[in-house]
């Protein structure tokens, strides 16, 4: 059952049905959904952080902005590449 | 099996009524001979810019790149540009067998003149409050030159200063320059018009020299003790075949993703905010009710995500220049003695 499955894809890869645009575009999408759960958390975290001790809010912020970036950073590893797919 | 019905119908290549996006993205974002402003219904109106090819008998030519759209059949001296295959784009000559080559490409593109306006705009802005601090020693700083020994000495105290500790006023000149070239190009890539609006910090090219100059900063000027604890860590003999290699690829991965980080924030960034406008473009042709709203749509959106843009040309390049203090802070360990 595996083996016709992967003889349509490479059927369809072949006729040129756009399977790889398929790929990159499923693939940037994944890519947002793992930022999007990470930078969630990282902001939550703040939030509380900042809830607990308002004083500290300026240090909090930028911390969080800084691996707010770093985060994105991996994210858009995968952005690149499906940009290559496209 | 369920994806026969969907593919079948992405057979075609549709363009959403003739605006073809893909092109008007890579277009703007991409590099280009001359410096295109705008189309005048028929009429390209761009600025030339000089083209410095040395041909494959060793003579150099230096001409403008109008001089490919004066000629009939849009070559010059034996060189034109390939509109198709993999030099798309390229200025490329016909060798002896036939075949497209590239010849030696120095000219002056779109985003070489960026770069070479932007730094002259930076020396004068950096230079001339550089020298009113020299003037006056021990006043405090009024206007621009307020704003700018703030901004300079925001950078340098929270982020140089804590990040390498001592001897940071080594690498201060290299990270202040970095950060500065970095925000300053990021911004004038988001003017829209001459001269602003040239893709600088999102061209691959241009993140891979800032990320070689910093891995330059960290592996030259290391201590021993750093080289020891790549090649000799201090972990038990079971675990060293897998941190040797692991530290050694961790040499050039640091930087490597010091040069994705920036790239792809500033692509991904110009992409969105043009994929944006082409909308109203795109639903010109489905009538004035879709249209008007996709437009106010695309108005809002895009004024947002400019804003974020502004926000994200900060934020990029303080995190090139902390990163790279924080690498070049860990170059210098020295050895602790353990007990």
């Amino acid at each position: 059952m595996l083996g016709t499955v992967l003889l349509q894809a490479a059927a369809a890869g072949a006729a040129g049905l756009g399977i790889g645009k398929l790929g990159a575009a499923i693939g940037a999408g994944i890519a947002a959904v793992g930022a999007g759960i990470g930078i969630g958390k990282i902001g939550g975290s703040a939030m509380e952080a900042i809830a607990r001790q308002p004083e500290s809010a300026g240090d909090i912020r930028m911390n969080m902005i800084i691996i707010a970036a770093l985060v994105e950073g991996v994210a858009l590893f995968a952005v690149v590449v499906c940009f290559l797919a496209l | 099996m369920i994806f026969i019905p969907v593919l079948s119908a992405s057979a075609e290549e549709t363009k959403g009524g003739g605006v073809d996006v893909k092109e008007i993205v890579f277009g703007h974002i991409g590099d280009s001979y001359e410096w295109h402003i705008t189309t005048w219904g028929e009429t390209h109106i761009s600025i030339p810019l000089p083209v410095i090819v040395m041909g494959s008998n060793g003579q150099w030519h230096v001409f403008l790149s109008s001089e490919f759209h004066h000629s009939p059949t849009g070559q010059y001296a034996g060189f034109y540009v390939a509109e198709e295959g993999q030099f798309k784009g390229k200025i490329v000559e016909k060798s002896a067998s036939g075949t497209e080559v590239r010849p030696m490409d120095l000219s002056i593109t779109k985003t070489a003149f960026a770069i070479i306006l932007n730094s002259i705009l930076l020396c004068v802005m950096i230079l001339g409050v550089a020298r009113w601090a020299k003037k006056s020693p021990n006043q405090a700083p009024k206007g621009f030159n307020g704003f700018m020994e703030m901004f300079i000495m925001d950078i340098n105290d929270n982020v140089i200063k804590t990040c390498i500790g001592k001897g940071y006023e080594r690498y201060a000149p290299y990270l202040l320059t970095v950060f500065f070239f970095i925000f300053f190009n990021n911004l004038m890539g988001l003017i829209p018009i001459f001269p602003g609006g040239a893709n600088v910090t999102g061209n691959i090219a241009i993140t891979l020299t800032l990320a070689c100059c910093t891995l330059l900063a960290v592996n030259l000027f290391a201590t021993k003790e750093y080289w020891k604890e790549i090649f000799w860590p201090d972990v038990p003999l079971m675990l060293k075949p897998i941190m040797i290699p692991i530290e050694m690829v961790g040499i050039i991965t640091k930087p490597f993703a010091l040069m994705i980080r920036l790239f792809a924030n500033m692509m991904a960034g110009h992409s969105v905010i043009l994929s944006l406008v082409c909308l109203v473009f795109i639903t010109a042709a489905m009538g004035p009710v879709m249209n008007g709203s996709m437009t106010v749509v695309s108005v809002f959106f895009g004024i947002f995500m400019n804003i974020l843009e502004l926000l994200v040309a900060y934020i990029q390049a303080y995190v090139f220049t902390m990163l790279s203090a924080v690498f070049i802070g860990l170059s210098k360990v020295e050895p602790h003695h353990v007990k």
